[in-house]
Formats: structure tokens, sequence, C-alpha cells
């Protein structure tokens, strides 16, 4: 029942987040999925050994962190709830991978580097995730949808899974509840109620499914879902657009703390 | 299991992409040609039912542990296949933006094992072919339970699949079979035994609602082997084409992705060698041949090696890259910091002159 | 202004199931007037609104806005000219903000933008609550809801507003708003409720229910005080007609 409550405050919170009104939720939705898209593209095409040269990157949700507002603790648990997974698989590489390679003086196993460099990329590629409906709002980002020509009935469709997430949870937990408080010691659903439990709920949803159909239809709906107009890419998003891109090929091409780490010891010497 | 993002290559992850969104287009069209506006909300709101029921834990017999449902057997008996796999692909992608459940880049290898196997490969074939005489008690129990298992032994095979061409990991191909395929027959085997708890319940109280979904597509049958082999089709392609060039130059070629899209047609493939080794030697601090080399394990043999393969880089670049590492976090951090700081500081002043 | 009047002739309908939810039901509201439908759980109240909607149709009988027969094909315009909303507003809130939900019926009727966004503007002062405009749907409190579901309908600019209890699981605030902005509107309304308070303070008519059919039509302030027959209709008189427990003071 923990991780419902917890689903709800952190759908919200994101909620909460993206109507702020700053300089990157201004930027258009369609730049900012673009933007994360070819991130995600760049940090995952990076080799398995590569750490240093993909550093820069951390720049990205930085950034986007510090110009949104946006509040570093709780997004960060939630990039952290999702690692267990990451390392599940990545602890493994250490396991088969032990061939020792030698940094600066350290004998080091080839497997812990994989591991790494998979944890980094996990780390920014969820990150920049949240960020995107952090700072964009599932509104606003099924528009840029629909700017990719994404058919309308997918997009209406997410919508509304979306919007009854949070009323089916706490239906789910109200049923919950009354089922514990007389069910007491028990680590989950006992299989003699699972079909019931759960076939009432699902019952319930289709009902409720006909009467939002219902309210839909009254208002005119027939099947076609017609959204605002979208807003156009202003000369501003194109900057946003362009600039983060050329940032992200140059750091591909160049090993930018390689550089900076040679000027260093280069000025030392 | 969800796939994530830092475990796939760019060329897995598009081909997957681009895979999916065909399936889902065929989908879309399908369920436009039912005519059935209907079906939308109904979609919309058993997807978001299947986010919370992912959330009840049953407890499983027997075993002292409790286990919860993926849903997308349920969603394929409830709404048929082509709407079952949309919604599957809607509850994944706000599980991927909000929940960092999979990723975007991995979204298409997610739907794709989730929702594909279940809906159209296992759903029509075993699922119907059991309940063809009509359901009672028993067929929906045993075909349920099979079909769960055999969708989620496919679905995971395919994340084995995908995880090694990707080549992320250093899990040897068959161990991670042996690791996943287990696991994935007891997962089957829980969402089994509640998809078929849950349906019996729903045909006992109301046929008509089971009732829809089969005849909602029972011309599908035909149309899903189009599904299957158009997929299969598209998918040799795209990896085709996406291979094509990571053969050219299998250590740099991973990133080709972005490029592809404009060079694809027009480069000869020795032109594209040579860009890509030339970026290659750039990009690479640690690109994979400097260690693969090494096979003994010893330490010394791999400075001399690692010497041997890159005579242009001094003895001295480990710590420089180490050294730029650290500076560049710890700068990213400043300014960062720095931001922050001079924003809550604008904010202060604008609300103190209002 | 006879093209404003809701007419409805000797209704009746059965659902597949063979129960008989309304039996023979027929009455007449005029341009303005505020009518409020009363009866007890299960007495056809909503699959009366149901078949006024034109969401089901009727065994027998007919219903007519202004002059025009509810049939499949005069759908798209009967629903232009009476909003309903419905009991929770959780189902006619299904869009991700307020906004979009007050736009989605003008939207559906193809108005171009410029004018959606000015009903959506009108619609959200009419109710109070233009500055929820941005504001997710799912976080609003009971009250800001229901003013926004009544918003959702207002965009359409209807002739008849058709509420099924408007002020359930409404705080006594929440409520006494609702209440308010009901009696403000200049629409003709039709008002189903058990709150009976509510109805006294909103409507000038009354129609009892039960079982199927019409057992009373007429002035509220009749109705309403006749406490043999709201008690025989599976009612009782609304609280502020009852005898103070407190202070003895005796109404009726």
């Amino acid at each position: 029942m923990f991780n419902m409550v917890n689903s709800i405050y952190n759908m919200r919170l994101l909620d909460d987040l993206a109507r702020k009104e700053t300089t990157i939720h201004k930027i258009h939705p369609l730049v900012k999925l673009l933007t994360t898209l070819v991130y995600v593209t760049a940090v995952v095409s990076y080799g398995k050994y590569e750490i240093s040269s993909l550093l820069p990157y951390v720049f990205y949700p930085v950034l986007i962190f510090a110009f949104a507002e946006l509040p570093l603790v709780p997004i960060m648990k939630r990039v952290l709830l999702v690692q267990p997974l990451i390392i599940g698989i990545g602890i493994l590489n250490p396991v088969f991978d032990n061939y020792t390679v030698m940094l600066s003086g350290m004998a080091i196993s080839r497997g812990w580097i994989t591991f790494l460099s998979i944890l980094i990329k996990s780390g920014l590629t969820v990150t920049v995730s949240i960020l995107l409906i952090a700072t964009t709002g599932m509104d606003k980002l099924a528009l840029a949808l629909r700017m990719l020509r994404i058919p309308k009935i997918f997009v209406l469709q997410l919508l509304l899974t979306y919007r009854y997430i949070s009323v089916l949870i706490e239906e789910v937990l109200r049923m919950m509840r009354a089922y514990s408080l007389r069910a007491p010691r028990q680590k989950g659903i006992h299989r003699s109620v699972w079909g019931s439990l759960a076939g009432q709920l699902i019952l319930r949803t289709f009902e409720r499914a006909q009467r939002i159909y219902q309210s839909m239809s009254l208002r005119g709906f027939e099947g076609e879902y017609n959204t605002g107009e979208p807003t156009p890419v202003s000369f501003r998003d194109c900057i946003y657009l362009v600039g983060w891109n050329l940032f992200f090929i140059i750091a591909r091409i160049y090993n930018i703390p390689m550089l900076i780490g040679l000027l260093i010891t280069g000025v030392i010497k | 299991m969800h796939m994530a993002d830092a475990l796939i290559s760019p060329v897995v992850g598009g081909t997957m992409l681009i895979a999916t969104a065909g399936v889902a287009a065929y989908s879309i069209k399908k369920i436009q040609n039912d005519m059935d506006e209907k079906k939308i909300p109904l979609m919309g709101v058993l997807g978001a039912f299947v986010f919370a029921a992912q959330m009840i834990n049953f407890s499983i017999p027997a075993t002292g542990s409790s286990g919860h449902i993926g849903g997308g057997l349920l969603l394929a008996i409830l709404l048929g296949p082509y709407a079952g796999f949309l919604t599957m692909g809607s509850i994944l992608l706000i599980q991927a933006l909000f929940f960092g459940d999979g990723g975007l880049l991995a979204y298409g290898c997610n739907v794709f094992n989730l929702g594909f196997f279940t809906c159209f490969l296992a759903y029509p074939l075993v699922y119907k072919w059991i309940t063809r005489k009509g359901c009672t008690a028993k067929n929906i129990f045993v075909g349920s339970m099979i079909t769960a298992v055999i969708g989620l032994q496919m679905g995971a095979f395919c994340v084995v699949l995908e995880t090694f061409l990707s080549g992320k990991t250093e899990l040897p191909f068959g161990t991670f079979v042996l690791l996943m395929q287990p696991i994935h027959l007891a997962i089957g085997v829980v969402e089994g035994l509640v998809t078929a708890a849950v349906v019996t319940y729903v045909w006992k109280a109301r046929p008509e609602i089971l009732e829809k979904a089969f005849i909602g597509e029972a011309l599908g049958s035909i149309q899903i082997k189009k599904v299957v082999t158009g997929f299969l089709i598209a998918i040799l392609i795209v990896g085709g084409a996406f291979s094509w060039f990571a053969s050219a130059n299998p250590d740099g070629l991973e990133w080709s992705m972005e490029k592809t899209a404009g060079t694809t047609e027009l480069a000869a493939p020795n032109g594209i060698h040579q860009v890509l080794a030339a970026i290659q030697s750039k990009t690479a601090f640690l690109p994979d041949y400097s260690f693969k080399s090494n096979e003994s394990g010893d330490a010394e043999k791999a400075v001399i090696q690692e010497e041997e393969a890159w005579p242009a880089v001094k003895a001295g670049t480990s710590v420089s890259g180490i050294v730029g590492g650290t500076l560049t976090l710890a700068l990213a951090g400043f300014i960062g910091l720095v931001i922050s700081i001079v924003k809550s500081k604008k904010r202060k002043i604008i609300a103190s002159v209002e | 202004m006879s093209h404003h009047k809701l007419e409805v002739r000797k209704l009746r309908f059965s659902y597949p199931d063979g129960h008989v939810a309304v039996k023979d039901i027929s009455f007449t509201i005029h341009h303005g007037e505020a009518v409020g439908i009363i009866g007890a759980n299960g007495a056809g109240k909503s699959t009366l609104l149901m078949l006024l909607m034109g969401v089901l149709f009727p065994d027998v009988g007919e219903v007519l806005v202004g002059d025009v027969r509810v049939t499949k094909k005069t759908l798209p315009m009967i629903r232009q000219r009476l909003g309903m909303v419905f009991q929770d507003p959780d189902d006619q809130l299904f869009m991700p903000t307020v906004y979009d939900d007050v736009a989605f019926g003008p939207r559906n009727y193809k108005l171009d933008e410029n004018e959606v966004e000015s009903r959506v503007n009108m619609a959200l002062e009419l109710v109070g609550i233009t500055h929820l405009k941005d504001r997710a749907s799912y976080k609003l409190s009971g009250g800001e809801k229901r003013a926004a579901s009544i918003a959702s309908i207002l965009s359409m600019q209807p002739d008849v507003l058709i509420m099924d209890e408007p002020t359930s699981a409404l705080d006594p605030q929440a409520r006494r708003r609702v209440i308010g902005l009901l009696k403000s509107f200049e629409h003709t309304k039709i008002i189903t409720s058990h709150d009976l308070d509510m109805v006294l303070d909103t409507c000038k008519r009354i129609i009892i229910i039960k079982e199927g059919e019409i057992m009373a039509d007429g002035a509220a302030a009749e109705i309403l005080t006749n406490r043999v027959l709201l008690e025989d209709c599976g009612l009782e008189m609304p609280l502020s007609l009852q005898n103070c427990p407190l202070c003895g003071i005796v109404k009726a």
C-alpha cells in the first residue's frame, strides 16, 4: 500500500513542478522532447568502457535543475529508486569480466569500469526523462506528440490513462484498506479473493468508462479528439534546440574532460 | 522486466522503436476501422486500472511470498489484441516518464517485450485456441496459465537478446538465458493464476464484456499473421541497415544512429568507415579494443599494450582523464549552485518588492 | 418562446433484463423554470435523465426539445442545447487541465480557437474559478471540481442545465456556494437530488417520482411541506422546514 501512496505523491509532485513558469518551462514542449531524445541517444551511444568523456553530459541535467528551479532531493530519490535494477544486472560485469587494467598506477578490474559506465548512463538517462516531464507536464507533452503526428487516438488514450491513474489508485487503496482491516497479518491478498477483489474493480472500471464515454459524447465527442492549435516554435526555442545539440555533438566528438585534464597537468609540469 | 536505456545501444533501441511504432500504427488503423469510439475511454481507464492493479500484492499460496501482475494478458483478453497493445503502450510511456521505469530510447523494446508477444502471439494463437469452443472456468484457467507463461517467456528471451545485441553487459548469453527464463517462469505462473481468477470473475458477473472483446476481433486472427510477418520483415530491414553500419566499424559505430538519417544511402561503406574511424580516434579515451587485447589479466602487460595500441597517447593520459573528469563534475556542480543561488536571491528581491 | 420548452410525452423505458424503470411519465418544462426531480433510490430519476439526454431511447413515448424530437439524428443539435452535469465530477473532468476540460465541448463543435478561448474564459468566470484554469483537475477540491464540471457544460452555452446530485459529497460551505451558483443562472434548470433543502432553495417546481411514475407535480412550497406525500415516497421534509430539536420551535 505504501508504494501506491508513493506513486500518487510522485505524480502530483511532478505535476506541480511542471506548472512552474521558468525559462525552461516556457521552452516549446516539442523542442524539449527532441532535445531529451538526442541526449539519451548520445549518452547511450558511448562504448562500455567510456567514463570520462561522458561526464560533460552532466551539464545538461544540472543546468535544467538550476534554471527550472527544481528540487534536487525528491527527483534524485526517484532516480535512485530505479538504480537497484541496473545494479542487479550491472554488478555481474565485475564477476564475468575480471581482467585488470592499469589506471594511473591502480589496477582495476575492467568489469568495474563497465559497471560504473552503466551506472552513470542509467543515472543520466533516467534523470533527464523525469526532468522532461517535470518541466513540461503531460498536457503539453501530449501536444508535442500531436505535432510529431502521433495519432489522436493514442494521445487521447494516453491522457485518459494518465488522468485516471490517481482515481483508480485511490479506489484500489480504499479496497485494500478495507481488506487489510479485516484480514490482519497477511502479506498480500489471499488466493480466495483474488478474482473477486480485482474483478470487482474491473467491473467498476467498466462502469466508469461508460459514464466517461457518456459525458464525452454529451459534449459532442464523436471519436475525434480535437486539441487546441499547437503553439508555434519560436526563434528562442530554435536556439535552445540547436545550442544543446551542438553541445551534445561537440562533447561526443571531443573528450572535453581529457582536454581540460591535459591542460591542467601540462601547466603543472 | 523493464529494459533500461543504459543497457541498450542506439541501434537496438532505434530498431525496436521503429518496429513498435509500425505495429502501433497498424493497431490504430484496425481500431479506427472498427469505429467503436466507446472503446477509447475504456482503453484509457483500463490502462489506469492496470497501472493501479500492478501495485496490488497477491499472496502466493505455499510460498510465503507475494507477487503482482503485469496486465498485458488481461488487457488482451478484455480489449482484444490491438487495443490491448496500445493500452500497454501508454502505461509504459507513463512509467518511463514519471517513474524512470524503462527509458525513452528503450521504450520500443519495452512495449515490444511486454505487449507484442502477449497481444499478438500468445493471446491469439494460444488463449483463443483454447477457449475457441466458448468459455468455461477450466478453459479460462488453462488458457490464461499457458498464455501468460508463453508470453512472458518470449518477452524475457527478447530482453536477453536485446541486452546481448547491445553489448553493454558482460553477461554471457547462456548464463543470462538461464537466469531470466526460470525467473519469468515463476512470474508467468503468478500472472496466469491472477489473470485466470480475475477473468473468471468478470466472465461470471458480466459475460457480455468478454464476448464483446472476443467478437470484436473474431476476424482478427488472419490479420495477426500479417502483423507478425510485417513486423519481422521490418525488424530485419531496419536492424540489418543499422548493423551494416555497425559492422563497418564495430567499436565506434554504436553511435552512428544520429548520423544514419543523413548518410544511409549516400555514403559508400568505405567513406563511412573512414569518417567514423576518424571520429573514433578523437572520441575514445578507453575504447573497447585497448582492453580487449589484454587477455592475460597481467597488469604490467596491460600498460604496455595500452601504449602499443596508442602510440600517440602519453603515459600520463589516464591521470589527465581523471583530473579532467573531476574538474568537469566540479564545474557543473559549481555552475548549478551559482545559478540556483542567484535565482533564489532574485525571487526574494521580487517578493520583498511586491 | 416555444422553442425553449422541454416536453416529455408518455415515456416508458425498460432495461434489457425486463426491469421497467420508467412507466408513463409526461411533463412540460417551460423556459426559465427551475424544476427539482426527487424520489427515493431506484425511483427512476437517473434513467429519466438519460432519456432526456438521448443516452437511452424510450420504448414508448418521446422527448421534445423545443419542437425537435430527440432521435439519433437530432442528437448533436439536442446535446448542444441540453447540458448535463454528472454526479461524479471525476467522470466529467477527464482532461489533464481544467482549461482543456472546459474547452472539450466547444472544440468538438469545431469552433475556432479564439471563440473557444472566450467561451472557456466566460464559463470559468461565471462559476468563479478563473484562477484554476491551468490546474490539473484531479488536484482540485470537491467544490472546485463541481464548479469546473459545471463550467465544462456552460462553455457549450446550453439553454437547459440538467444536474444530477449537484451537492453530493460537498462540505457545507462548498455546498452553499454551489447553491448560490445555481440560483444565479438564468437557464432552465432540472435538478435531481436527495438534498431537499437545496432543492427547496433552488427550485420553484417539484416533480416526485416513485417506481417510475409521477406521484406529484407542483409548487415546491406545497409539495415539500406535504409530510404524508413525502414519506409515502421514501422521502422526508427538508430539514429547514422541520421542527427545531434544540429550541423546540414548531414549524410544521
